[in-house]
């Protein structure tokens, strides 16, 4: 391969592209979020900043500007000041390996709607979630406040514990398309169906896990009110806590993009090969379904107890997810896979 | 005199902040920060991994050591409130030792490099020279026993970790969710 001064701007403009895409999309999730919630309690939702709240976003994000900033005189200031930003930055980096279309031609120089294709693209999505943990971890010890350590330790131990099924849930996709790249996925289910038809079972247990990994209800255990007020965020305000606001949404994003490309056929729909550029809308639309999912569940459920959210983890969905994965290898030695 | 290029300007900044935070973790007198600079330098291992073209074992990298087991080792850490260490050390004789074997590592590192042959390590390619496929390809058919023996070994570990911590079962749970991790 060789590298051109223009393929470096490429890269640069698409890195560029998937962190404002990263961002925006955090502040009007926020707004969806408030919206959808309000719908669904017979209220109307923010609708006072610009024309039906389109500008909430904007608003929120001038007050925490000006909001001041503590820092408890007992921290540990360093990791203190740097938790936030580890929390965020593996949340922005995730979807790197994510494709959002096929491949464009804009005067005559084909651009791959993709940053990164690499042959270990889910092994990476493992990875940066593995990391993802620190964050918290750090934010609630360096804040020196029980009721932030507690959050942080239990939300490390959800974190872990719901990421083997997840990790068990990609091995669905990986075997029927025969790679860990995801454009290979996508490819694969370009020549049969969306592999939620064939992995129902894989892409619930995905779902469930990700709601545990990015600390939603009903699995926000590290942040239950009653018992820990805000877990490990108890001590942050203004922008730093804005941080962790923000991460919580991109990770939203980010794993119902992961898992609209695993099990939703990414970018794929109709007239695709006419309107190459009807990829990136067809993978928004997708994600928005899933982000409804996501909001229409913390609407709706409870917050499940913490020695019931492990145990469920431990006896109900990893062996279920192992279940799946040998049930998906049988059927592809069986029927023949591919 | 090896020509200057891009990849060796990055091998010798990742190289030297692998080298600055293992030496950190070592000097550290706060076992936080010394986890902390321990998995910033499997990072930085990991790095060089992808340099050589071996993206599967720098994630693995990342994913096992970094992810899985820095963060039981924080754990133990932030829970036992053991984040200052003293300034006394009570491992006299161990440190005796360990300074020995230290050497003897440095020496034995030294003279391979020394007397390597310079043709045997030269990488084939910049591409992938061992992807998924061929490691697993490989784990299933020629090693397959001491792949087989290697997980006979952890799945002893964990009923040995399930069976010690049975006794206390509120706190069980979650020694027996990071063993299996």
């Amino acid at each position: 391969m060789v590298i051109d001064s223009a393929m470096i701007w490429e890269w640069v403009i698409k890195s560029v592209a998937i962190l404002i895409f990263c961002t925006a999309g955090f502040a009007y999730t926020t707004l969806y979020e408030r919206k959808v919630l309000a719908r669904m309690q017979v209220r109307w939702g923010p609708n006072r900043a610009g024309p039906r709240g389109i500008l909430q976003p904007v608003a929120d994000g001038i007050k925490l500007i000006f909001k001041e900033e503590l820092i408890p005189a007992k921290a540990d200031k360093l990791i203190f000041v740097i938790a936030p930003v580890i929390t965020v930055i593996p949340a922005l980096i995730i979807t790197g390996v994510v494709p959002w279309g096929p491949d464009i031609t804009i005067g005559g120089r084909t651009i791959h709607l993709y940053l990164a294709n690499i042959n270990v693209a889910v092994l990476y999505i493992m990875s940066i979630t593995s990391i993802s943990v620190y964050g918290i971890t750090l934010a609630g010890w360096s804040s020196n406040n029980k009721y932030a350590t507690l959050g942080g330790l239990r939300s490390t131990a959800q974190m872990i514990s719901y990421e083997l099924a997840l990790g068990l849930a990609f091995v669905g996709p990986i075997l029927l398309a025969g790679s860990m790249s995801l454009q290979d996925i996508v490819a694969a289910q370009a020549k049969s169906v969306p592999f939620i038809l064939l992995q129902p079972l894989g892409a619930v247990i995905y779902m469930i896990a990700v709601i545990a990994e990015v600390n939603r209800a009903p699995f926000d255990m590290p942040e239950a009110e009653q018992e820990l007020t805000a877990g490990y965020h108890t001590e942050y305000s203004g922008m730093k806590f804005a941080l962790f606001f923000m991460a919580e949404y991109i990770k939203m994003i980010a794993v119902s993009t992961i898992g609209a490309t695993l099990f939703l056929g990414g970018y794929l729909g109709p007239f695709l090969n006419v309107a190459p550029w009807l990829g990136p809308v067809y993978l928004i639309g997708k994600v928005a379904i899933l982000l409804y999912g996501l909001i229409w569940l913390r609407a709706t459920l409870p917050r499940i107890r913490y020695d019931r959210l492990m145990a469920f983890g431990w006896k109900v969905l990893f062996p279920l997810a192992l279940l799946n994965v040998v049930l998906t290898a049988a059927g592809i030695t069986l029927f023949g896979g591919k | 005199m090896p020509v200057i290029t891009l990849q060796l300007v990055i091998f010798i900044t990742v190289a030297a902040l692998a080298i600055a935070s293992a030496l950190g973790m070592l000097f550290s007198r706060n076992t936080v920060y010394s986890a902390l600079l321990l998995v910033f330098n499997f990072t930085t291992v990991a790095f060089l991994y992808f340099m050589m073209g071996a993206p599967f074992i720098g994630l693995a990298q990342i994913t096992v050591y970094a992810g899985a087991i820095m963060v039981l080792f924080l754990f133990v850490i932030m829970l036992l409130g053991t984040e200052q260490i003293a300034r006394i050390e009570q491992l006299s004789a161990q440190s005796v030792a360990a300074v020995l074997l230290g050497l003897v590592i440095i020496t034995e590192a030294v003279v391979v490099f020394l007397l390597r042959n310079p043709t045997s390590l030269v990488v084939t390619s910049g591409g992938d020279v061992v992807s998924v496929n061929e490691i697993g390809g490989l784990l299933y058919s020629q090693y397959l026993l001491p792949f087989e023996i290697t997980s006979f070994i952890l799945l002893v570990a964990v009923v040995g970790a399930i069976i010690l911590t049975k006794q206390e079962k509120p706190a069980g749970k979650a020694v027996e969710g990071e063993v299996k991790k």
